[in-house]
């Protein structure tokens, strides 16, 4: 019988209204071992890991045992429990942005857990630092060590971020949504990283996350957590294979990659066509001598296609230029070179002019909160578009308002309502709404999912694609997630600084990419380790 | 917050504002049989120079000091606010004039400014307001320019610019109630601000001329008999800091309720 390093018993935290967050929750930890612990936003699982570490915003209520191989930590003195922290148990977070300090060295802030929690000084205790650095990956560290966080990538902050954790020896690790914050390319090496950290060390790791495919890869053992409770704890093997609860069953079919793909649609005619479409931003202008600084090229003479009834996924990582290239197309930002949307010129073309055609190009934004006016009732906000862009009768407009609102599976008794009472995925069906109110002949869509659970995701993607087949609408669809692309897109580009390195249909693209950079996208995505657990 | 002590002082301030036009008679009633009497003696608060009662004189100097404050948070907030949302909205050469004199404005000391400005124009209520107002609007025009540049950067800004919805709804629709949060705030000092510039130019003679009450006249009327009637100067100066005083945690009180962070 192995031993086990953490046990959690009746664990619940309760606001002081005495709603329960995280209600009666126990597992173990073997050590060694990786337990993953997923499920949607809300379900609590992040709290649970503060609760271990007993970081609890105030007004929360801590109930239940938690012992560390053989330590209550709930019964230790404040004092004590520093002493746990950072040493017996080290936590890498979501945000490596905000997790570090940006005005401290970031040896320093690695050299402060030493100081802490070990005895190592002076001239030793930067030797370690610089070890650390090593182990984790980040080149010419006795160079870096003098670096602040802002000049390191997102990736070398997350390394920096487990270098820390690492530092005071910790038993157990807590890596919270370590991920989520970067690209896909950048999270195939940090997980890696921390993969073969695991093996070389025996770390033991309670590893927090919403992505099937990291569980895939990663864990030994997973637990499920849906509002609050732990609803199953399952080996890897049985969680992929055979879940007995429904819910976790529905958790994976909506992670599971699409293998069929879809024809692409049968010539028809362009809706939208681009030629050596280019944004650039002027530089500023500098120093004393006002010295102006070489413009920023965020989208360099693209050339693409979308035709009527069809979807185009545009692929690409942050910073790629795919959100610019949208808002040109929408004539949000100035742009160069032409764009033809259903045969008019749009490029030179002035406010006025381009008033008709803005009722056939609608966009749905990425962000579910910050894409509608606070102050504004759900109707209100659907009917101006109809108002401003004049489509249908006055009169006739509230009928189809409530009309839109059922479409597009809200009840039209909602209208009266502000968007902050409506969840992320409503909000997202609103904003589809809102796009469709004017009836367009196309939507871009810019990450319209990437900010919600798997299980609404597959949602708005069904709605997307039902709404296409009744109106034969068409889409621009942006997204950086490869693994929704087969469900929604009939051809893919895909976009590297500024470019379209790769164009075709969904099935030449995933399956046979011939770019190195799309070979590598498709690579590092996570959800191939999916795959191999369900074969 | 509705239930704080600050906020029944404001309510009591803005209630002796409504009341003094009923006293107005009593307040410029000279009576030299009266004067300088100290509290109790003939009134709840004792008598001026001139005989008349304190608390009415109070009264009106509430009322003077209510109307000015209004008058010109009123006037330079909508005036700042509008330059501000357009400057920030339209940008280009507009946005750098605008930026230019709003950084020339708040180069000055404030107070000074006013001063100076009410020297030319001359004394009276009008002028103070004005002078006030002019060196007023700067803070608005400021802050609303800040939250506009990021607010129409918006998703919902966009939304509605992709659905053509004229310029002049966006600032008004989209733009404008956004920012009400913040310039209620900047609202509530610029109160507390605007009373005690009126009490300061006034002490100065530069703005409530008498017999016109104000308390800042009073002040600078009572400093003369300081060593023999010091409730004439007490008085006014009293309520001026309470009044002040509830203002401003009243409008730190709006902050952190209105602070979407809390």
């Amino acid at each position: 019988m192995p031993t086990s390093l953490l046990a959690v018993e009746k664990l619940s935290v309760q606001l002081t209204d005495e709603r329960k967050l995280v209600d009666d929750v126990s597992f173990s930890m073997q050590k060694g071992e990786v337990f993953a612990l997923v499920g949607e936003s809300g379900s609590g699982k992040s709290l649970t890991a503060l609760a271990l570490m007993r970081l609890l915003p105030g007004n929360m209520k801590l109930s239940g045992r938690v012992s560390l191989a053989e330590s209550d930590l709930l019964s230790l003195s404040e004092a004590q429990m520093r002493q746990v922290r950072g040493g017996r148990i080290g936590m890498i977070f979501q945000e490596p942005m905000t997790a570090l300090n940006p005005l401290m060295r970031v040896g320093d802030q690695i050299a402060e857990v030493l100081q802490l929690q070990t005895a190592l000084r002076g001239s030793a205790q930067r030797q370690r630092v610089i070890e650390l650095m090593e182990e984790v990956g980040i080149p010419d560290a006795s160079e870096r060590y003098n670096w602040y966080p802002h000049q390191l990538s997102g990736g070398q902050k997350q390394r920096i971020m487990i270098a820390m954790a690492l530092a005071g020896e910790p038993e157990l690790l807590i890596a919270d949504e370590p991920t989520t914050a970067l690209d896909v390319t950048i999270q195939a090496q940090v997980l890696e990283l921390l993969l073969s950290l695991q093996q070389k060390r025996g770390l033991t790791i309670l590893f927090i996350t919403h992505d099937m495919g990291l569980v895939a890869q990663l864990a030994h053992r997973v637990g499920v957590m849906y509002k609050g409770k732990l609803i199953e704890v399952l080996a890897i093997e049985q969680f992929f294979k055979s879940a007995h609860h429904p819910y976790t069953r529905r958790l994976i079919a909506n992670a599971l990659p699409v293998t069929e793909f879809r024809s692409p649609v049968a010539h028809s005619e362009t809706v939208l066509s681009t030629e050596a479409l280019t944004v650039s931003f002027a530089g500023r202008r500098k120093g004393w001598l006002l010295r102006k600084q070489p413009d920023t090229i965020a989208v360099n003479g693209i050339d693409l296609h979308v035709n009527k009834g069809e979807t185009l996924a545009l692929v690409g990582e942050s910073g790629c230029g795919k959100t610019t290239l949208a808002q040109a197309l929408l004539k949000l930002v100035p742009a160069k070179g032409r764009i033809s949307f259903l045969n008019h010129a749009l490029i030179g073309m002035s406010e006025r002019e381009m008033r008709p055609l803005r009722k056939h190009l609608q966009v749905v934004f990425q962000d579910p909160y910050g894409a509608f006016n606070p102050r504004m009732t759900v109707g209100k906000l659907i009917r101006e578009g109809m108002d401003s862009l004049n489509v249908g009768e006055p009169s006739n407009r509230d009928a189809r308002v409530a009309e839109l609102l059922s479409l597009v599976g809200l009840e039209p008794a909602h209208a009266g309502r502000y968007p902050h009472e409506f969840s992320g995925g409503q909000r997202q069906r609103i904003g589809i709404a809102r796009a469709l109110a004017v009836e367009p002949s196309l939507i871009i869509c810019d990450e319209p999912t990437s900010a919600l659970d798997v299980t609404v995701r597959g949602q708005i993607l069904t709605l997307l694609d039902e709404l296409q087949q009744r109106m034969g609408v068409s889409y621009l669809f942006i997204t950086h997630d490869l693994s929704i692309v087969p469900r929604i897109a009939h051809r893919v580009a895909v976009m590297q600084a500024g470019n379209i390195v790769e164009t075709g249909t969904t099935e030449e693209v995933l399956t046979s990419p011939k770019e190195a950079y799309t070979q590598r996208l498709l690579a590092s995505a996570p959800h191939r380790y999916l795959q191999q657990r369900l074969a | 917050m509705w239930r704080s002590w600050s906020f029944i002082i404001i309510l009591l301030w803005i209630a002796m504002a409504l009341i003094a036009p009923l006293v107005s008679d009593l307040a410029d009633r000279i009576q030299l049989e009266t004067l300088l009497l100290s509290p109790f003696q003939h009134a709840p608060l004792g008598t001026d120079e001139l005989g008349r009662p304190l608390w009415a004189r109070l009264l009106a100097g509430a009322q003077t000091s209510a109307w000015v404050a209004l008058m010109v948070v009123g006037i330079s907030a909508s005036v700042g606010t509008f330059i501000g949302m357009l400057s920030a909205y339209i940008g280009g050469w507009f946005d750098h004039v605008v930026r230019w004199i709003i950084d020339a404005f708040l180069a000055f000391p404030h107070l000074l400014l006013a001063i100076a400005l009410a020297a030319v124009l001359g004394a009276g209520i009008g002028n103070l307001v004005l002078a006030l107002s002019i060196v007023g609007w700067v803070g608005y025009a400021r802050l609303a320019r800040g939250q506009t540049l990021s607010l129409r950067n918006r998703y919902h800004v966009m939304a509605a610019r992709s659905l053509a919805v004229p310029r002049y709804l966006i600032l008004w629709r989209h733009v404008l109630p956004l920012l009400f949060a913040p310039l209620a705030i900047e609202m509530t000092f610029g109160i507390a601000g605007a009373v005690i510039a009126e009490a300061g130019l006034s002490f100065l003679g530069l703005g409530v001329q008498p017999p016109q009450a104000s308390w800042g006249t009073m002040i600078r009327e009572g400093a003369r008999y300081i060593l023999t009637a010091p409730h004439l100067v007490l008085v006014p100066g009293l309520t001026l800091m309470l009044v002040i005083l509830a203002v401003n945690r009243f409008g730190d009180a709006l902050r952190d309720k209105l602070d979407v962070r809390q």
